[in-house]
């Protein structure tokens, strides 16, 4: 294979010349991704589902890895360029690891994720976009930081709170009303749930907590200890909670009005 | 016209092997042995940021003796051959025989090209399996040829003697506490079979250690963790795994 690509690249599936193509390509997308601080650290959850037009593609789709020991990041968009992008930036966080002896800085690490968006412009166009939400422990400010990006991998710094995918307004709102900054891990982690929890109330490419199947979002914290991924059990805790207040109150908890 | 000078192959690799095994003996020695959880390596190293021993890949480690600039290129090298194959294939699909192999293939087209000096390296690549029997130790000569060791094996100036004393008193199951000072004891052995000592600060210890939960397997035991281990009898020893294990976040 990689003698192919030096010798003859065009034998390569990847690297045939393609006709235009007519509308959008059809594949799996994945949609809502959201992050929040908290003092001592930061938290990144993702709904579970993957849609393809109005079908849903897969319900148990994982969307947010970690990217090394102090950073995560979670996808939105196309599902299969979005895993291929992310398991690239993994091995490049390593490999510069390990050569260098030291770990690259948030900062480099935030750039270099623009960089790797800004090379799947041409892809974006085509309406394969992959947007992703990046957030870490900065080790040397000692905090929690969270990155959006749009499709021509322009970067920018979140405070507080971030969300992307399709029902990123939806849960940008809930966590605009529900967001304090004197959060716990806890008061945290059960607050992207809510959020999420609003994003699939409202869009229809978002996936609620599914209690038949027992599929619960994915959540993550990182800290000063690294990254943690909470297990089912604390997940479908925390997912159960707040299905049982939703059942006496559907749009869930009010914000005080002035 | 002159003719050039004859020398018979034999005499030209004889000289080389000679060159590069000098380059090696003026190195300090270092040793790598397996313990009941994994795999140690010990070096006499002052430096605290040119390291002799690191981490290719998931449970794949590495270690030389000789010249810097020449092991820190292979080490490179190995690394990239690693990530390569783990992206390509699967992370599983990276070993430290293919690695050996790699390394076998550079070194000993090197070391019989006459355009090119031999290199004064000598390496070795281990790889930490699932339980002690999965362990594998090779050991890479300057030449190009392949060692499988097991149990322990000693580089670099004094190794023939180092590994010898190893052989002798290596058992299988030691603790890491154990390993290190048996490879510590080993490594201050002057040749006229005095000791000298090895402070702390001047000794490199890493560990490939097949109980940490995370997926690299590779640790560097530094301060006051070293310090520990260096005083630990068998009773503190089983408290000090689990306090690496707490600390163990930090893959450097």
């Amino acid at each position: 294979m990689d003698f192919l690509a030096d010798h003859q690249p065009e034998m390569l599936p990847g690297k045939r010349q393609l006709p235009p193509t007519q509308g959008v390509i059809e594949a799996p997308h994945g949609t809502t991704i959201v992050a929040v601080t908290f003092p001592g650290g930061v938290v990144l959850a993702g709904d579970r589902r993957a849609t393809m037009g109005n079908v849903i593609a897969q319900r148990d789709i994982e969307k947010v890895f970690p990217a090394d020991e102090y950073s995560a990041v979670g996808i939105a968009g196309t599902a299969g360029l979005a895993v291929e992008m992310v398991k690239l930036f993994q091995l490049e966080l390593e490999h510069f690891e390990k050569v260098e002896g030291a770990q690259l800085s948030l900062e480099g690490k935030a750039n270099r994720l623009s960089t790797m968006i800004r090379s799947n412009l041409g892809m974006a166009m085509q309406g394969l976009a992959v947007v992703p939400l990046f957030a870490g422990f900065d080790v040397d400010r000692g905090k929690g930081r969270i990155f959006s990006y749009d499709v021509t991998g322009g970067r920018s710094e979140e405070h507080h709170f971030s969300a992307t995918g399709s029902g990123s307004v939806f849960a940008r709102g809930a966590m605009k009303k529900l967001f304090r900054e004197d959060l716990t891990e806890e008061q945290a982690t059960t607050l992207v749930v809510q959020a999420l929890y609003d994003a699939a109330d409202d869009d229809s490419a978002t996936g609620g907590p599914d209690v038949a199947r027992r599929i619960y979002p994915i959540i993550t914290v990182i800290t000063e200890n690294g990254f943690r991924r909470l297990t089912d059990d604390e997940s479908s805790g925390l997912a159960r909670a707040v299905l049982a207040r939703r059942l006496e109150e559907p749009d869930g908890p009010r914000a005080a009005l002035l | 016209m002159s003719t050039p000078f004859y020398v018979s192959p034999q005499q030209a690799m004889a000289d080389r092997a000679e060159y590069a095994r000098k380059g090696i003996a003026r190195g300090r020695s270092l040793v790598v042995l397996q313990y009941a959880d994994g795999i140690v390596f010990v070096g006499e190293n002052p430096s605290r940021a040119l390291h002799k021993f690191s981490e290719i890949y998931d449970r794949i480690g590495f270690a030389a003796a000789g010249k810097y600039n020449e092991y820190e290129n292979l080490r490179i090298g190995g690394v990239r051959y690693a990530d390569l194959r783990g992206y390509t294939y699967d992370r599983d699909d990276v070993t430290a025989r293919g690695l050996a192999n790699v390394y076998a293939q550079t070194l000993g087209t090197i070391f019989s090209s006459a355009a090119e000096k031999p290199y004064e390296v000598e390496l070795v690549v281990a790889e930490v399996g699932e339980t002690p029997e999965g362990d594998q130790i090779y050991r890479l000569p300057h030449d190009g040829s392949i060692v499988d060791e097991h149990g322990s094996v000693a580089v670099g100036g004094n190794a023939e003697q180092i590994s010898t004393y190893l052989d002798r008193e290596h058992q299988e199951g030691m603790t890491l506490a154990e390993a290190l000072k048996l490879a510590v004891t080993a490594l201050s052995r002057e040749s006229n079979g005095t000791q000298r000592e090895i402070p702390a600060e001047r000794l490199e210890v890493a560990v490939l250690d097949r109980t940490r939960p995370q997926q690299r397997k590779f640790k560097r035991i530094v301060g006051p963790q070293l310090g520990r281990l260096l005083d630990a009898d068998g009773a503190a020893t089983a408290a000090e795994a689990e306090e690496s294990e707490e600390s163990g976040g930090d893959v450097e």
